[in-house]
């Protein structure tokens, strides 16, 4: 299981979608992403994309006003999930156009879906964009 | 219909959230919502059911309490129609885990969905199955994965896939019936399906060595022709990133490959030439590509020694060194700690470059070089690293400081060719950070110090030099303190002058300055200003023309608001002016500290290298604020408060320091003394205090890791029994409890909380292991294992190489080896820490897969074993 845990957070450091690979209860989840948060944003954009924390490493990306991170074991290729927080985005984008922090907000659910399709159990499952989004889509055309 | 649940749609709350200005009103928008939606539960509204589980979501996600939503999913999740499902399914894996027992009636819904016509509803149900099975579901439903990875659509195949690998993990002995199925997966053209299903396969050769095996020999030649399929394939816009198809997918080949490779040269002559090819074909302007190289490289270094690929491997790794982007160094950093066992010399090269990350203005890749360098060092190099990272230390972030003087210090006492060198580095290191430096560092300097008779001068000097320019580092004060006290004369009189350096010219009441600036300075701390007052009695006997002064310090004290500091004051003062005929014999030079009686002590009770500093070290619980009525239950009660910490590492290193059950020498020393000290202690006991209160500054010098030194030099000379004995629940009369036990008592009983027996934990007929346990204090999941080596046989072992592998609920972290060769026939042992946290603790004991590999008459020889007779509930 490489992945443990999928964040996005905005600029502010509010929360905007979290999705945990292992279980952690409502007070760690809370002291995990206030500690994780405040170590990334403080960075520069010069600066490595990868912050180790406890016995996670954070490998995050931010686009625009939103951060997106990504704790991984010790086994994980840190480069590889910096593409596919990229992937990430480029689907998200591919759906809602442009993505930014009022659509994942608004469509929470739906980014959930998206990520469901990608990952699961902590594993990459599928990278191809089009096989991502078209349960979505199909869901989309029939409500 | 509930007047609550009526109006708000998500969207609308989402607003009303969003605009809340502060904490306060977001969580009293929050409580009303919530209060809708349990309405909306408790009259089982059909309508809103998945709206409100949606909010539920959103709820969740900031961080509030939803457990009252569960049922509300498994109701959705049993409805027939797909979107309710969806969410229904959805929220099961966000709001419950796998150690509720709501999930247990989630079973049966998600057996008939995994049967259901509908692909789509499958997929929903296979997903939430790989997200959040349990041992007990993974039993009840691997018949049905097992059946849907021949599924006739891919995108269930690949989920059933992942689902699998989540059964296997908690059910290993499931694994054998996948392993047929899942090589199937292997010959897919589906990425996504290859993607699960080369994974699936790595984690089943992970829990089967019967499936290793059979993929060596059925998969690897598919494998290689995957990989070279995939690296020479022509563009593909659906899987394409950055000009690369898939990296994803070569990267999860080369992991399974790697795994293949491990051990099995065949195995790994069959991939050279596709490794070769990646290595040398993939681009490296793009991130993707270098993922790719990373990956290559990591595998090139895992599998079985080829010259040539080893060769391009430490070339890639060496250009993405000196890469200019951030993330490509800190791989290269990381790869190469990994590369460092198989080829130390060719990492050397790239010391230059890798101490110069040290210095970078980066964070992370400061870290990964610093342990990095750490494993550089050498018995060659050691002087010229050392005199580096001393110089940076200097310019450093405060924020590193602490990090870097841990492993200083740490490379300096592992390596130190003599002790000269030892003592000037740490002096070096004392005077630069000395706030950052742990306890145990300058513990064992003391240590030292007291081992090294002919330089007990001209340490005391340096000490005395460093002081006057760094007076404002606590550590370096105590150790200048303590050194003043013990060899104040060596200081005067410039005895034992070595040839580098220079004489100074101090005076008696000059070196009386330097203890009292430490007691008056206004950072010092209660450690340090108590060893400032023993530091002072053992001036006023060693300089004469000083006692008075001196005298007029301590009794000023006598009225300090600190009990510890007023007891001792009150103490001294007593000893200064009513017991001059005894008071030399009190104040003696300490005797020599037993090194391996320390070092040993040290490693049972703290890591030798802790990794991150914690600020200052914790305040000494003031007896002032301690209950006096119950004084000697908050002493037995160790245990239980948070006195708890200091007490588990002190009172060992106490005992230890007190000779108690180590050497007679000093004891027969002490006894010396018992015969007029007897009186001396009643008195000294009893003077301005009550009884209770004794006692409560008895449970501080017990306490106090910090204070050790200090305190068993007060007392050490006094009453070492007592001190002991102290801990036992005997009489309520502390004073009459020290006397009754004088001289009688050796054994020590002082409560460290639960301890566990030491087992053997792994024999054979030539080599024995031992663990011993011992747990962190505020933290009951770790256990710190050390391990003792014995070699039974009477030929010495080299290249000694202890292995040890650890289910995934428990995680695994192995300190170097004290040595990698065994002495002969158990003439000495090799010893290693181990430290095990069990993120099931209370519920599952250790177990431990352990390899040793060693050379004996140059054949290597390798014993393979299990333990899982660990005492429960580590």
């Amino acid at each position: 299981m490489g992945i443990r845990f999928v964040l996005m957070v905005n600029k502010q450091g509010q929360t905007r979608l979290a999705q945990y690979y292992e279980y952690l209860n409502l007070e760690e989840r809370r002291t995990l992403e206030g500690e994780i948060v405040r170590k990334c944003l403080a960075r520069t954009e010069q600066q490595c994309s990868f912050v180790e924390h406890r016995n996670y490493k954070v490998v995050y990306r931010r686009y625009a006003s939103l951060f997106f991170l990504v704790g991984v074991d010790n086994e994980e290729n840190e480069l590889a999930i910096l593409e596919f927080i990229h992937l990430l985005v480029e689907t998200m984008d591919r759906h809602f156009g442009n993505v930014c922090e009022l659509d994942i907000m608004f469509h929470l659910e739906k980014a959930h879906f998206m990520l469901e399709e990608m990952v699961m159990n902590g594993c990459i499952v599928e990278t191809s964009k089009s096989n991502i989004l078209s349960p979505i889509q199909l869901m989309d055309k029939a409500s | 219909m509930n007047p609550f649940s009526s109006g708000t749609r998500l969207r609308d709350m989402i607003r009303a959230i969003r605009a809340c200005k502060t904490a306060a009103e977001e969580r009293a928008v929050i409580r009303k919502e919530c209060a809708a939606i349990r309405a909306a539960i408790s009259e089982n509204d059909q309508e809103y059911r998945h709206r409100n589980l949606a909010k539920l979501m959103f709820i969740h996600m900031l961080g509030y309490p939803t457990h009252f939503g569960q049922m509300e999913c498994l109701k959705l999740i049993a409805s027939p129609g797909f979107p309710e499902k969806r969410i229904g399914y959805l929220g099961l894996m966000l709001l419950l885990d796998e150690r509720q027992e709501v999930l247990m009636l989630v079973t049966n819904s998600i057996k008939q969905d995994l049967n259901h016509t509908n692909q789509y509803i499958v997929g929903l149900a296979l997903c939430a199955l790989g997200n959040i099975c349990s041992a007990e579901m993974a039993r009840d439903l691997a018949p049905e994965v097992e059946r849907l990875l021949q599924f006739r659509d891919p995108n269930v195949r690949k989920k059933a896939a992942l689902c699998t690998i989540r059964i296997i993990k908690k059910v290993p002995d499931l694994a054998e019936n996948f392993i047929t199925p899942a090589v199937a997966l292997l010959k897919e053209k589906h990425h996504g399906v290859l993607l699960t299903g080369v994974q699936l396969c790595t984690d089943l050769s992970k829990v089967s060595t019967e499936a290793l095996e059979y993929f060596k020999k059925k998969s690897i030649d598919g494998l290689v022709k995957v990989l070279r399929d995939l690296a020479n394939s022509p563009y593909s816009p659906e899987y394409d990133i950055s000009g690369i198809t898939d990296p994803f997918l070569h990267i999860r080949l080369l992991k399974f490959l790697r795994v293949l490779g491990q051990g099995d040269v065949d195995a790994s002559d069959t991939m050279n030439d596709i490794l070769a090819q990646v290595a040398t074909k993939t681009e490296a302007n793009k991130n993707a590509g270098n993922a790719i190289l990373y990956e290559c490289v990591a595998t090139i270094m895992s599998i079985e020694d080829n010259g040539g690929l080893r060769v391009l491997a430490v070339n890639i790794l060496g250009r993405f060194l000196s890469s200019r982007d951030n993330n490509i160094r800190y791989v290269a950093l990381n790869m190469l700690m990994k590369a460092i066992t198989l080829d130390s010399q060719a990492v050397q090269r790239h010391r230059v470059t890798i101490l110069e990350c040290v210095k970078d203005s980066d964070a992370s890749i400061r870290k990964r070089a610093l342990e990095l360098v750490y494993l550089l060092v050498n018995e060659n190099n050691v002087k010229s690293l050392t005199k580096e990272l001393i110089d940076y230390l200097e310019v450093s972030d405060p924020e590193f400081k602490g990090d870097l003087t841990a492993k200083i210090c740490s490379i300096v006492e592992k390596f130190s060719p003599e002790k000269i060198w030892y003592i000037d580095q740490m002096l070096k290191v004392l005077s630069e950070a000395g706030n950052y430096v742990k306890d145990d560092v300058w513990h064992a300097l003391i240590v030292v110090i007291t081992n090294a008779p002919n330089l007990h001068g001209y340490t005391v000097r340096s000490l005395y030099k460093a002081l006057q320019t760094a007076g404002e580092q606590e550590t370096l004060i105590r150790v200048a303190v303590w050194c003043t006290g013990e060899y104040g004369d060596l200081l005067i009189s410039n005895a034992g002058l070595l040839d580098v350096e220079d004489p100074i010219t101090v005076t008696e009441a000059d070196a009386v300055d330097v203890v009292e600036t430490a007691l008056r300075r206004y950072s010092s701390d209660l450690t340090t200003r108590a060893m400032c007052l023993i530091a002072l009695l053992k001036l006023s006997s060693r300089f004469p023309s000083c006692s008075k002064r001196i005298n007029d310090i301590v009794r000023y004290h006598k009225g300090s608001f600190v009990l510890e500091l007023q007891q001792r004051a009150i103490e001294f003062n007593s000893i200064i002016e009513k017991h001059q005929k005894i008071r030399s014999a009190l104040v003696e030079r300490m005797p020599v500290l037993d090194e391996a009686t320390f070092s040993g002590r040290r490693a049972g009770s703290v890591p030798a290298v802790a990794s991150t500093s914690q600020g200052d070290p914790p305040k000494i619980p003031n007896g002032v604020v301690k209950p006096a009525s119950a004084p000697l239950v908050d002493l037995l009660d160790l245990s239980s408060d948070d006195i708890q910490a200091p007490a588990s590492s002190g009172g060992d290193f106490l005992q230890d320091l007190l000779g108690v059950d180590v050497s007679p020498a000093t004891s027969q020393g002490t006894n010396q003394t018992q015969k007029s000290g007897t009186d001396v202690l009643l008195d000294l006991l009893s003077i301005g205090t009550p009884p209770a209160q004794s006692s409560t500054s008895m449970l501080d010098i017990l306490s106090s890791s910090q204070d050790n030194k200090s305190s068993v030099d007060a007392l050490g000379k006094l009453a070492p029994s007592p001190l002991a004995q102290a801990s036992s629940p005997v009489e309520s009369s502390p004073a009459m409890d020290l006397l009754g036990g004088f001289g009688t008592s050796q054994s020590v009983s002082v409560t460290n909380g639960p301890t566990f027996p030491a087992i053997v934990a792994f024999e054979s007929s030539s080599l024995k292991v031992t663990f011993n346990f011992s747990k962190e204090p505020d933290s009951p999941q770790t256990t710190l294992i050390e391990a003792q080596f014995i070699n039974k046989s009477p030929n010495v072992y080299s290249n000694f190489l202890f292995q040890a592998a650890v289910p995934k609920f428990l995680q695994l972290h192995l300190d170097p080896a004290s040595s990698n060769t065994l002495p002969a026939s158990g003439n000495g042992s090799v010893s290693q820490k181990l430290r095990v946290s069990n993120s099931q603790h209370g519920k599952k004991s250790l177990v431990m897969r352990v390899r040793i590999n060693y050379k004996v008459n140059d054949k290597d020889v390798l014993e393979e074993g299990q333990i899982s007779n660990f005492p429960r509930d580590l």
